[in-house]
């Protein structure tokens, strides 16, 4: 087996293997879908509320797993010497990065296979466009690994553990998954719109409602502005060593 | 393997810094293939940052290094699928089973050893259902061992390797390590215990706060200190009458506890044990000559400056 596919097959295997990610990846995402589907209380005007919160999940799904789960797992790989380890092994750093990376795309694949029928035994009936939803996934997963691997990178795993779940919990808030941004007041509604997170829910949402339906074009350069900003300064900031105290 | 022995790892004149702290001050030493060789010091003396330099790991302030012929940052490729590593701790998924850390390792070699071969040969083959997490200290030690044996590796660079392992484990460890050696491995390992340097290692380098303070074999380190005699016997000797009989000077450094120092006189034992007999007094224990490494050790890294706590 190659260097590069047994990285994946760990990195996969040990995501699946730790309750808590699981948790974070797909239960709360299911759960989320699922309550706010049967229960009316979000300030949705759709005449069915699982066609505005099943884009919006899937979204937060990509944000979960590329965000915060990359997040906590790397930065405890890195405390844990793990990653200054594999950098004594003829693995190297890009095949790290892309088996890592290849590691998080699965899951997505994982998320979507359970969410979508989920979705759909709730009524969703989505109209896709497979093109314009690929570099959607694409833009968020890239925006959202960096900010993980820019916290993983530079701060100690228990900080990186804890801003990565509260800027999952702003994200969610914000990041018009569940709560459409026009119920916000307007500084803050300029303010999340400038946010991965909205641009995200925007384009998946666009890319669910069919042919006609586009999405505005400040969503792909808002999110593609992270996309090349976030990885930046993950990798001029990245540290493989665990941090001296 | 027979033949002439070939350097392996070369180490000339080696800086360290980090920011304004120089951890790593002028290193330079030799290893050689079929060898042990220790680096031996206390706690923050920079055995594990000249290591991490010459795994390629860490950049040198100054200086030379060289493994198996290639300088391990710039040529890091022709370096590391030959070199074994054994980090400090451990450096393993938490979460991950024995078996499944040593495939993983396995798979980035061009030769590696059977995994499940060699967690048999350090003693783990009932716990491959374990997480590494689930594993005692022991066992973690000897699946970092195995880690870096995995890639057949032409050096092995070991740190702390029986570092809070027990006794049989530590017996295993050492056997492992000397058949590595004997099978023409260089083994460079680094430890803080002079016991366990000198049960392994067949050279030794003494390092205290970033500069070589002593090297070679146990013999050719415990000659090097001065002709030092310790006895103990009842307390309150006529130092000056016992000093004039030996031709030496005597101080009691504990209550019964005496040290001589200066003492070249092969006779000096047979002396001092009829002028004790004369006084009616018991000799009990003598050390003379082959001293411990600890005494060696303990003499060559006494600095006039305090150790700091790093």
């Amino acid at each position: 087996m190659s260097a590069l596919l047994a990285q994946f097959r760990v990195e996969c295997t040990l995501t699946l293997r730790n309750k808590e990610s699981l948790l974070l990846t797909l239960g709360i995402p299911v759960g989320l879908l699922v309550f706010f589907s049967l229960v009316d209380v979000l300030p949705i005007d759709a005449a069915d509320p699982v066609d505005v919160l099943a884009p919006g999940v899937l979204a937060l799904a990509i944000m979960s797993m590329s965000m915060t789960g990359l997040a906590i797992a790397t930065g405890f790989e890195r405390s844990y010497g793990v990653l200054k380890r594999l950098g004594t092994t003829p693995l190297g750093r890009p095949r790290l990065l892309a088996a890592k990376i290849a590691g998080v795309v699965a899951i997505e694949v994982i998320q979507a296979a359970v969410l979508v029928p989920v979705a759909i035994l709730l009524g969703w009936r989505p109209s896709l466009s497979l093109l314009p939803l690929v570099g959607a996934v694409v833009l968020g997963t890239t925006a959202f690994a960096g900010l993980g691997l820019w916290m993983a990178g530079t701060l100690r795993a228990e900080i990186t553990l804890a801003l990565a779940n509260g800027l999952y919990l702003v994200f969610l808030l914000l990041g018009g998954f569940l709560i459409p941004l026009e119920e916000f007041p307007g500084p803050l509604r300029t303010a999340a719109r400038a946010l991965p997170g909205s641009a995200l829910t925007d384009l998946v949402t666009a890319a669910f409602a069919g042919a006609g339906a586009t999405a505005p074009g400040r969503a792909w350069a808002v999110l593609a502005l992270w996309a090349i900003a976030t990885p930046a300064v993950a990798a001029a900031t990245f540290r493989w060593s665990p941090n001296r105290n | 393997m027979s033949g002439p022995a070939t350097t392996a790892v070369a180490v000339d004149d080696l800086t360290v810094r980090y920011g304004d702290l120089t951890a790593v001050d002028g290193i330079s030493f030799t290893s050689s293939a079929g060898e042990v060789l220790a680096l031996l010091g206390p706690n923050g003396a920079g055995k594990t940052s000249t290591v991490e330099v010459l795994e390629g790991y860490r950049h040198a302030a100054g200086g030379r290094v060289s493994v198996l012929g290639h300088d391990p940052e710039r040529e890091r490729s022709a370096v590391v699928g030959r070199i074994g590593v054994m980090l400090q701790d451990g450096g393993v998924y938490p979460a991950i089973r024995p078996p499944e850390m040593l495939r993983l390792l396995a798979a980035m070699y061009a030769h590696p050893a059977d995994p499940d071969g060699l967690l048999e040969r350090v003693g783990l083959a009932d716990r491959a259902g374990s997480t590494w997490r689930q594993l005692s200290g022991g066992e973690q030690q000897r699946l970092s061992l195995a880690m870096a044996l995995v890639g057949r590796p032409e050096v092995a660079f070991l740190d702390e390797p029986t570092a809070g392992v027990d006794v049989r484990g530590r017996q295993v460890i050492r056997s492992i390590v000397r058949e590595l050696a004997d099978d023409g491995v260089a083994v460079v390992l680094c430890t803080h215990e002079l016991d366990e340097a000198e049960k392994v290692a067949d050279r030794v380098v003494i390092i205290d706060r970033g500069r070589v303070v002593g090297a070679g074999t146990l013999a050719e380190l415990r000659s090097q200190t001065s002709g030092e005699v310790r006895f103990s016997a009842d307390p309150g000797l006529d130092l000056r009458a016992l000093g004039v009989h030996v031709g030496a000077t005597v101080t009691e450094v504990g209550a019964g506890e005496y040290l001589i120092e200066g003492a070249h006189d092969p006779q000096l034992a047979a002396k001092l044990t009829a002028w004790l007999a004369e006084r009616g007094a018991t000799l009990g224990d003598l050390r003379a000559g082959r001293q411990r490494l600890e005494d060696v050790f303990l003499e060559l890294t006494r600095g006039d400056e305090p150790v700091d706590g790093r």
